[in-house]
């Protein structure tokens, strides 16, 4: 039976883990290379890098990251921000990442995700979705969430599975930080939505919102940072609960 | 010993070889190359495959010969060959992904896009899934049945012959993911992002 995925993410910036709260306030907090072990060791299905200042500053000290990284690690490792063509996203192939997640590039041209699918693969090309509630629907933010494309977050989804996208990696953007859960609603729409998987982000405080987003939330995979990058919880933790409630994990 | 991972232009390869290096560490000579003659003097070969069914096999037949020299490694001099992924499904007659495209036909047999059930599980099969060994195989030596495997792939191999398989996993049927016929050993998953397990399988075949 396929298991659903625990995704500790850590958010890099200048080559150096941070976490930020509704993406600003950032503080820092060690080394991508050797947390990114700690929690492969630690029974962490994948592993993601986000690069989260990418789109504006100079990241090319997040390549040295994966390469090193993918010489420790061998779970697989996805790695976005910042990533805006297919030459981008083969720098980081080469450098060891197995998937790398496309935000803003795929937002303002899905011609980017169709041709870069093509070219490596839809396994490894993830689309990142920051989505924020605007009366009854989401919209799409681009640029580490600073900007509003006004564009529907469940519309897009299915764009980008037409795309040739393999997978979905959707953050609500209201949760983000706030540690009060994952927005499930936005997580079930698009899940029902597609026919790709899901992996829900943003909001996660306590192991029932992992519950909460697996099994309500119909995520295949649950991604969170904080809990686990401060020692909250570990992923075994993590693990061994949503086991607990039935949930199929790899153990 | 050598072994010689076939770089052939086709996805993203450096996996592979991050985890036979870290495997083989000075003891085990790993090359990565398309030089034919390279590939055929080698004492064993991993043939890595991601994309398309379709783009892998043109990447083969882009690079002058070295279709016809994987055929006399694995066919005519009998060594030991390890297809991953689309590596293991280019070991069939044809693949339908895409369109309809010859493979290697070294075991017969076809790769069909993996039947969903209407949308009822979702494609890509990504992520970790138990195997079930049905028959004994070099490469699962001291490897537990049940064991989770790292898989990313919507089209599944589906031989004529069931002998050849050595391992399959639930996903919507019984999906083929390993397959050994003589010297040819192939995985639908990821050793490589397998883990210490995936190491461990790593390690059987550059025992072997």
């Amino acid at each position: 039976m396929l298991k659903n995925r625990i995704i500790p993410c850590l958010d890099v910036k200048n080559g150096r883990v941070v976490k930020g709260i509704n993406f600003v306030d950032l503080k820092d907090a060690g080394d991508p290379v050797e947390q990114a072990k700690i929690y492969s060791d630690g029974g962490a299905d994948e592993i993601c890098f986000l690069d989260i200042t990418a789109s504006n500053e100079n990241r090319d000290t997040i390549y040295g990251v994966v390469k090193d990284t993918s010489k420790k690690c061998f779970v697989p490792l996805t790695v976005g921000g910042g990533v805006r063509s297919a030459d981008d996203i083969n720098k980081l192939l080469n450098c060891g990442a197995d998937k790398v997640s496309i935000n803003t590039a795929a937002v303002q041209n899905s011609e980017v995700v169709v041709e870069s699918s093509k070219k490596f693969g839809s396994q490894c090309i993830v689309v990142a979705i920051d989505a924020k509630k605007n009366g009854n629907k989401w919209e799409v933010f681009t640029h580490g969430g600073r900007n509003n494309t006004g564009i529907d977050a469940i519309e897009f989804a299915k764009k980008m599975e037409n795309s040739g996208a393999g997978e979905l990696l959707v953050t609500s953007m209201d949760r983000d930080g706030t540690q009060v859960g994952y927005d499930i609603d936005l997580m079930f729409k698009i899940s029902k939505k597609v026919n790709i998987p899901v992996i829900a982000s943003g909001g996660v405080g306590n192991l029932d919102h992992l519950v909460d987003g697996i099994k309500l939330g119909n995520a295949s995979a649950v991604l969170a940072a904080s809990i686990f990058h401060y020692g909250k919880y570990s992923v075994k933790q993590a693990k061994e609960y949503l086991d607990s409630k039935g949930i199929p994990v790899r153990i | 010993m050598n072994i010689t991972i076939v770089d052939y232009n086709s996805g993203n390869i450096s996996s592979v070889v991050n985890s036979f290096k870290e495997v083989a560490q000075n003891k085990v000579n790993v090359e990565v190359t398309s030089d034919l003659k390279k590939i055929e003097s080698s004492d064993k070969v991993v043939l890595p495959g991601q994309g398309s069914f379709k783009s892998c096999v043109d990447a083969l037949n882009n690079i002058n010969g070295l279709v016809e020299s994987l055929d006399k490694f694995s066919i005519e001099d009998k060594k030991p060959i390890l297809g991953i992924c689309v590596g293991l499904q280019m070991f069939a007659d044809i693949g339908y992904e895409e369109t309809e495209t010859k493979g290697l036909g070294w075991i017969p047999g076809k790769v069909f896009k993996i039947n969903n059930q209407n949308g009822k599980y979702k494609l890509p099969h990504i992520g970790w899934n138990q195997i079930n060994i049905v028959k004994e195989s070099k490469i699962f030596k001291n490897i537990e049945n049940n064991t989770h495997m790292y898989f990313v792939h919507s089209y599944e191999f589906i031989p004529n012959d069931k002998n050849v398989i050595s391992a399959t996993t639930d996903y919507s049927s019984n999906i083929v993911c390993s397959v050994e016929k003589e010297n040819i050993f192939g995985t639908q998953f990821h050793p490589e992002k397998s883990d210490k397990i995936g190491l461990k399988i790593i390690d059987n075949f550059i025992k072997l």
